[in-house]
């Protein structure tokens, strides 16, 4: 398949079942909205590494968020409920209630609930105040520029993580060009985020390595540097350059929504060749394949 | 289809009608329903020889007349929703668990005592003590809503637990008097010693007041929690300004006499911001 001169491997993406919770956060400005925001999603790219992925959905205005102020919304994901739960509250008291002016509220329903500000709460020192409104309980915490406002609990769902999309170009500035211009359309996908830096990742791995004390490794096949020596390659010789955008959603809809819009906007920045990361299919609950995905956009 | 009862024959004496609600109510006929008793003053009676019953119990309940002798109406109540056109008595909701009460005019004493949920909305003015504890009884309303339109008298809250009560207009003496926690907002005045004996809750007011000397001022501050109490305010239908939205509110915590975890939160009219 090809759009315009852009070849579309006929493959799949592999995508795994993650559990998901939406953050609200607002504050006294956008930006301090935003401050909280890329600071309660930093050091969360990779599972692998991070415990867990994270990313800013949108900003929100004020008349969408729960007290009227700027906001902005946050997915974050982990493999299980409970590493979400600890996630959660590892880094909503880390990087929200540190933050001047901010709030914190839950932008789920969630099948489930895990607690966030129930835990939070200690650091009120029984200082802390409880307020039930509406059926919503919320704890108010007290700290040095007035009260931390936060859910009680949070709600979460099943939601799925690893959706992507491989870009391969000419050189390294063609490449970055088509892979920002593919993050620039995905982002703002309702209940999908990207949580690589800019939404790109350029250290694909593979999931195993040849040392013992590592489960993955760099993704030698796409490698440029390596086609001549590498087992397999994916390279082709006319591509100097291969950049990933990987997709973490609420539902596999959001996710295709996402990757349908990056491929596009990356065959129209000139992208050599559009591909997805997979594993064979022997790993991930989804495939999410490609052609498919864009048959249905030009339908 | 909707149940309507209209009152055509006006009790002399208060009329105990606890049968008016959506539970004795549900999927009656309007036969059945007159037939339910009632207590008129030491007497049993039916409900038909006072109002006539008209649809089925299967829908709202609309309930109209001066019933201003009428106690107890939604009294127990736990799901579906009631309007009331016209005055009403006391211990309207009393002891409601859920539900929703429209009251399109006044109410008595005791709107919602001891009430654990449901929402009670009256669009005129309520009597004293309205969501308080018996007397006798140490807690008051442990949940749900209270929303008056008008103004209130004495004892607003008295020995509240848990809950909003929120007043329009004016309350009397003694607002939030020994709460427990919860939170009263009153758009209007309140009279004298708010908040007395209180050990926890949240005592908010539009306008200055008198402050019982048992109580400290902290600060003036944005609290981000009253912007969710407004805007679900606003949504109910009082009209909640952007000033008293946006505004800073003068904290006092009290009651010292008690556990004085408690807190009046006074809108600084000096420091309202002018933008909306």
């Amino acid at each position: 398949m090809q759009i315009q001169d852009t070849e579309i491997v006929d493959t799949f993406a592999e995508a795994f079942a993650m559990w998901a919770g939406r953050l609200v956060i607002t504050a006294e400005t956008a930006e301090w909205a935003l401050a909280a925001a890329q600071s309660v999603t930093g050091f969360a790219t990779s599972i692998i590494g991070c415990k867990c992925e994270a990313g800013i959905e949108m900003p929100l205005p004020p008349e969408q968020t729960p007290d009227g102020r700027p906001g902005i919304s946050v997915l974050l994901f982990a493999m299980n409920a409970e590493g979400l739960g600890k996630r959660l509250v590892e880094r909503v008291g880390q990087c929200i209630m540190t933050c001047p002016s901010t709030a914190c509220y839950s932008g789920l329903a969630g099948e489930q609930q895990v607690p966030v500000g129930n835990q939070l709460r200690f650091f009120g020192d029984r200082y802390q105040i409880s307020k039930l409104l509406d059926g919503r309980r919320l704890w108010r915490v007290p700290v040095m520029d007035g009260e931390f406002l936060v859910d009680d609990r949070f709600g979460i769902q099943p939601a799925v993580g690893g959706g992507n999309i491989l870009i391969l170009g000419s050189d390294q500035r063609a490449t970055l060009k088509a892979a920002e211009a593919a993050a620039a359309a995905m982002r703002g996908t309702p209940g999908a985020i990207l949580p690589f830096p800019g939404g790109v990742v350029r250290s694909g791995s593979k999931p195993k390595s040849r040392y013992k004390f590592l489960f993955a490794s760099t993704n030698d096949s796409y490698c440029p540097t390596l086609r001549g020596v590498a087992p397999e390659t994916a390279v082709p010789e006319a591509a100097g350059s291969v950049l990933e955008i990987v997709i973490d959603g609420l539902d596999v809809k959001a996710v295709e929504t996402a990757m349908r819009r990056g491929m596009q906007a990356a065959a129209a920045a000139g992208a050599l060749r559009i591909s997805a990361g997979n594993y064979g299919g022997g790993l991930g609950q989804y495939q999410i394949r490609l052609h498919p995905l864009l048959a249905a956009a030009a339908a | 289809m909707s149940l309507d009862l209209t009152l055509h024959t006006a009790p002399e004496v208060p009329l105990e009608a606890d049968v008016l609600s959506p539970g004795p109510l549900g999927g009656l006929s309007a036969l059945e329903a007159a037939k339910l008793v009632v207590v008129h003053g030491n007497r049993s009676a039916q409900l038909g020889e006072f109002f006539r019953v008209q649809g089925s119990g299967d829908g709202e309940i609309h309930v109209t007349g001066d019933l201003s002798r009428v106690k107890l109406i939604g009294a127990g109540m736990q799901e579906g929703r009631m309007v009331i056109h016209g005055p009403v008595g006391m211990h309207l909701g009393a002891g409601m668990t859920g539900g929703e009460i429209l009251v399109e005019g006044d109410a008595g004493d005791w709107v919602g005592p001891e009430m654990t949920g449901g929402r009670i909305v009256v669009r005129g003015n309520v009597g004293h003590l309205p969501g308080s504890a018996v007397r006798g009884s140490a807690i008051g309303m442990r949940g749900g809503e209270i929303v008056v339109f008008g103004s209130a008298g004495n004892e607003v809250g008295n020995g509240m637990r848990r809950g909003l009560i929120a007043i329009g207009g004016d309350s009397g003496d003694f607002t939030g008097v020994n709460l427990l926690a919860g939170t009263i907002v009153v758009l209007g005045q309140l009279g004298q010693r708010t908040g007395a004996g209180m050990k926890r809750g949240s005592i908010i007011s539009m306008h200055p007041a008198e402050v019982l000397p048992t109580f400290s001022y902290a600060c003036t501050y944005q609290p981000v929690f009253l912007r969710l109490y407004f805007m679900h305010l606003r949504r109910l239908g009082l009209p909640i300004s952007d000033a008293q939205l946006t505004g800073s509110y003068r904290r006092w915590s009290g009651d010292a006499i008690e556990l004085n975890r408690g807190e009046l939160l006074l809108l600084d009219s000096s420091q309202t911001p002018a933008r909306a």
